[in-house]
């Protein structure tokens, strides 16, 4: 696999490490309770086919990614900063 | 038919013209007592316990390929009982009672092999956490031992005892692990399951569930809509796919697991071994091939294959820890789509829908624990309540902070 890094270009998988789904992005107020909480850390909807997912350019940019693939075929479709986007550094 | 070393040779002395299909291929009814979605060793050992240990009952398997023709048939074989946690424990343990015992039970050769298992011992750290380890089986009715450098090199002087980042200092062994013929264990509890009466439907996939006023009603599959009082998914790898026909979303990820095996070698290995540290562990076939694997790839997929990278890093693990094998040509990999759960154990509880259970989440574990796995589903799907071995295996766990999380990482599958 290798990931289209806006930063580096096309680079090997190897340089990543992977974190999840980009769930991970649409954190809850710190307040919003259990369920919420539990939600968002444990349930997944672990798609067969389409998903965006988190990746961190570790061996490269040091930037965290949204990478669009697919989780059937392992096609990559693309990927984007994470900064900038709902739930990434500002 | 009940088979025998007699069968065999009054078999052998008339051409082997009396074997029989080994189980009906029925079509669908219209409604059953019991649905069990998953034609895998763990769907056919909680059909076969439910109907041999809980109740005479109209009983079904759905599977959408044929039966073992999943994970049960892909994985690495081995058995073993050594967890360390309350929650885990007496379940594993009890599975592996029940393997000892399941040859003679379901009348079956599965050729289960106590051979043992080794976990290496590289620090001073390491031996006190596998003593602990060690200990927390012995109170839970398991054997253990602590090994010395000594007896793990009079048992295999080959390995590499003075490799400079992990040398070899010991190791926990449980001397009734060992290993069971894969596909067996699914044909043996098939077999058994058809024998008292369950109707397993093969190329019959669930792609929709009915459930009115809370309540399941039945399954709809490509074979037409099947109507059930209870129905029991047990479809690890799929799991996600299976219960967002329910609106349920899981503390699960899938995740591709590869396993290898080696050209035919002369006899080597005949036990199996983990190298933790080093992300390996191997033993050796019947046939004569090393059998061995290492972590999952790590990031979501459902693929069942993998990529380079793990190959190279499980090739490198082999290398460090025992050097010969790098005259081995590998013959085959494959990969198996795992349930990773977000603390590393299982789930065997009811749903939100009355009448609807779940059992998956078995990470690249599931092997070892289909006897219990089975076993405990039949319990919870006869009696509505959960068998004594697992208690712990709720959904509601990860919200109440109750996580039996083996490794300590938290809730992150792929790291589990």
């Amino acid at each position: 696999m290798r990931i289209p890094c806006p930063l580096c270009g096309p680079r090997d998988r190897r340089e990543f490490t992977y974190y999840g789904s980009d769930d991970y992005l649409n954190r809850p107020a710190p307040d919003a309770g259990a369920g919420p909480w539990d939600d968002h850390l444990h349930l997944r909807a672990n798609p067969a086919g389409e998903t965006h997912d988190l990746w961190y350019h570790e061996a490269g940019c040091a930037q965290w990614l949204r990478v669009h693939r697919n989780t059937v075929s392992h096609e990559i479709y693309g990927a984007a900063l994470v900064a900038g986007l709902k739930g990434g550094a500002q | 038919m009940r088979y025998s070393g007699f069968r065999v040779i009054a078999e052998a002395l008339t051409g082997h013209k009396g074997w029989k299909p080994v189980w009906r291929d029925p079509a669908p009814k219209a409604e059953y007592d019991y649905i069990i979605v998953g034609g895998g060793g763990h769907g056919l050992a909680t059909a076969y316990y439910l109907a041999k240990e809980f109740r005479q009952a109209r009983i079904a398997v759905l599977e959408k390929g044929y039966l073992g023709g999943g994970n049960v048939g892909r994985n690495t074989t081995i058995i073993r009982s050594n967890y360390l946690l309350d929650g885990n424990e007496p379940f594993y343990e009890f599975s592996l009672k029940l393997w000892e015992g399941l040859e003679q039970d379901f009348n079956y050769n599965a050729m289960v092999s106590q051979r043992g298992i080794i976990n290496l011992i590289h620090t001073d750290a390491q031996r006190d956490a596998f003593t602990r380890r060690g200990n927390g089986m012995i109170l839970n009715g398991a054997d253990a031992e602590l090994l010395s450098r000594d007896q793990v090199r009079s048992m295999y002087p080959w390995l590499n005892f003075d490799n400079a980042r992990f040398p070899i200092k010991g190791a926990l062994m449980q001397r009734r692990g060992g290993t069971v013929r894969h596909d067996a264990v699914a044909w043996g509890y098939a077999r058994g399951a058809d024998l008292r009466g369950v109707d397993l439907i093969q190329n019959c996939e669930v792609t929709g569930m009915r459930i009115e006023g809370g309540r399941i009603k039945g399954v709809e599959t490509t074979r037409g809509f099947i109507g059930a009082k209870k129905v029991g998914v047990a479809v690890a790898g799929s799991s996600s796919k299976v219960m967002a026909h329910a609106g349920m979303r899981l503390p699960i990820e899938s995740h591709v697991l590869q396993a290898f095996v080696s050209e035919g070698l002369k006899p080597l290995i005949d036990g199996v071994m983990t190298f933790g540290a080093g992300h390996f562990y191997v033993s050796q076939s019947d046939k004569g091939g090393l059998v061995f694997g290492g972590d999952i790839d790590g990031y979501n997929s459902y693929a069942q294959r993998g990529n380079l990278p793990v190959i190279e890093d499980v090739a490198e693990g082999g290398m460090a820890l025992m050097p010969a094998i790098g005259r081995a040509r590998l013959l085959r990999t494959w990969g198996g789509i795992m349930d990773m759960s977000m603390d590393g154990s299982p789930i065997i509880d009811k749903t939100h829908v009355e009448g609807l259970y779940f059992n998956g989440g078995w990470c690249y574990g599931g092997f070892k624990a289909t006897p219990a796995s089975g076993w405990c589903f039949a319990h919870l799907l006869a009696k509505d309540e959960p068998h004594k071995t697992a208690t712990a295996y709720r959904f509601d766990r990860f919200l109440k902070g109750l996580m039996i999380d083996e490794k300590g990482q938290g809730a992150q599958p792929n790291l589990h």
